[in-house]
């Protein structure tokens, strides 16, 4: 990794920045660095989508990453054996607008699922991206958003464990 | 970084609106009280009390546990501490995830510069 290229990439980093903006909904944004038809196609292309949608700080590694991005097409993500999270997630698309909005259903929850809306915004060569996340309930935002908080607090508990065994599984047949 | 919706700070706003339900907030930041407890020291009904108390459970100010007979109060703005808390949480998720996408992002942009200067070449 070029050092230089990547001190200049932590001089430019963009805030994320999350708001409650009602009892039932999430919103995040964060711009990036580039215009519109790039950042989407890293949100579209399953090949690049899995290379950052499951950070290291995660300690979880995509196992399989299908996505079928059409009007009423599926998408299925599978994560690797982790306990503490479910393994599946899926759900459909409901609006693709190349370059400017991405509109998905999250099913693995059943009724209780939200709807995801991105959204991205290009000016001056910069794209603001601003995701949504839509629950059908506040009590369905609450559930979710505690279970989502104590996976990644007992995930981040398991990372040194799991360093230990990924170390420990390298060089293996 | 946490903002709360108008309604809920409308809500907010309207319960400490009440010198009656300042002093319920005091005296529940020194200690628990039971429905009762309060409605004795604030020499008031019960059913007085239990309005009060209902204004500032609305707005997310009290909240109240009912063991048996009794129903205790306590200050409920740990949970709104709480929920700080899972917010930021949930932002370092999409703030880790992001920095993952700035690399992707860079990689797509350097691409694009080699495949056009091939192009013009």
């Amino acid at each position: 990794m070029d050092v230089r290229k990547d001190s200049e990439r932590t001089s430019m980093k963009n805030r994320t920045t999350v708001e409650r903006k009602s009892d039932r909904e999430l919103v995040v944004t964060r711009t990036f660095n580039a215009p519109a038809r790039i950042v989407f196609e890293a949100w579209t292309r399953p090949e690049l989508f899995k290379q950052w949608w499951v950070p290291k700080s995660m300690g979880m590694f995509l196992r399989s990453c299908e996505m079928d991005v059409r009007v009423g097409g599926r998408y299925r993500l599978v994560f690797g054996h982790d306990v503490s999270s479910p393994d599946e997630f899926f759900g459909r698309y409901i609006e693709v607008t190349p370059h400017s909005r991405l509109v998905w259903t999250n099913d693995e929850g059943g009724d209780g699922g939200s709807v995801t809306t991105v959204t991205f915004e290009e000016k001056d060569g910069k794209t603001l991206l601003v995701l949504r996340e839509l629950y059908p309930s506040k009590e369905a935002l609450d559930a979710a958003g505690t279970g989502a908080a104590d996976a990644l607090v007992e995930t981040f508990e398991q990372l040194d464990e799991l360093l230990v065994t990924l170390d420990a599984s390298v060089g293996r047949p | 970084m946490v903002q709360f919706s108008g309604a809920r700070l409308d809500a907010s706003f309207a319960a400490l609106s009440d010198a009656t339900r300042r002093g319920i907030l005091e005296r529940l930041g020194i200690a628990d009280a039971s429905i009762t407890d309060l409605a004795g020291k604030f020499r008031m009904t019960l059913t007085g009390m239990k309005k009060h108390v209902g204004v500032l459970e609305q707005a997310g100010l009290v909240t109240t546990e009912k063991v048996g007979r009794v129903r205790t109060c306590k200050l409920g703005l740990r949970r709104l501490e709480e929920e700080a808390a899972w917010i930021e949480r949930y932002r370092q998720l999409w703030d880790a995830r992001f920095d993952e996408l700035d690399k992707v992002v860079e990689e797509l942009k350097q691409k694009e510069k080699v495949d056009g200067r091939k192009k013009r070449q």
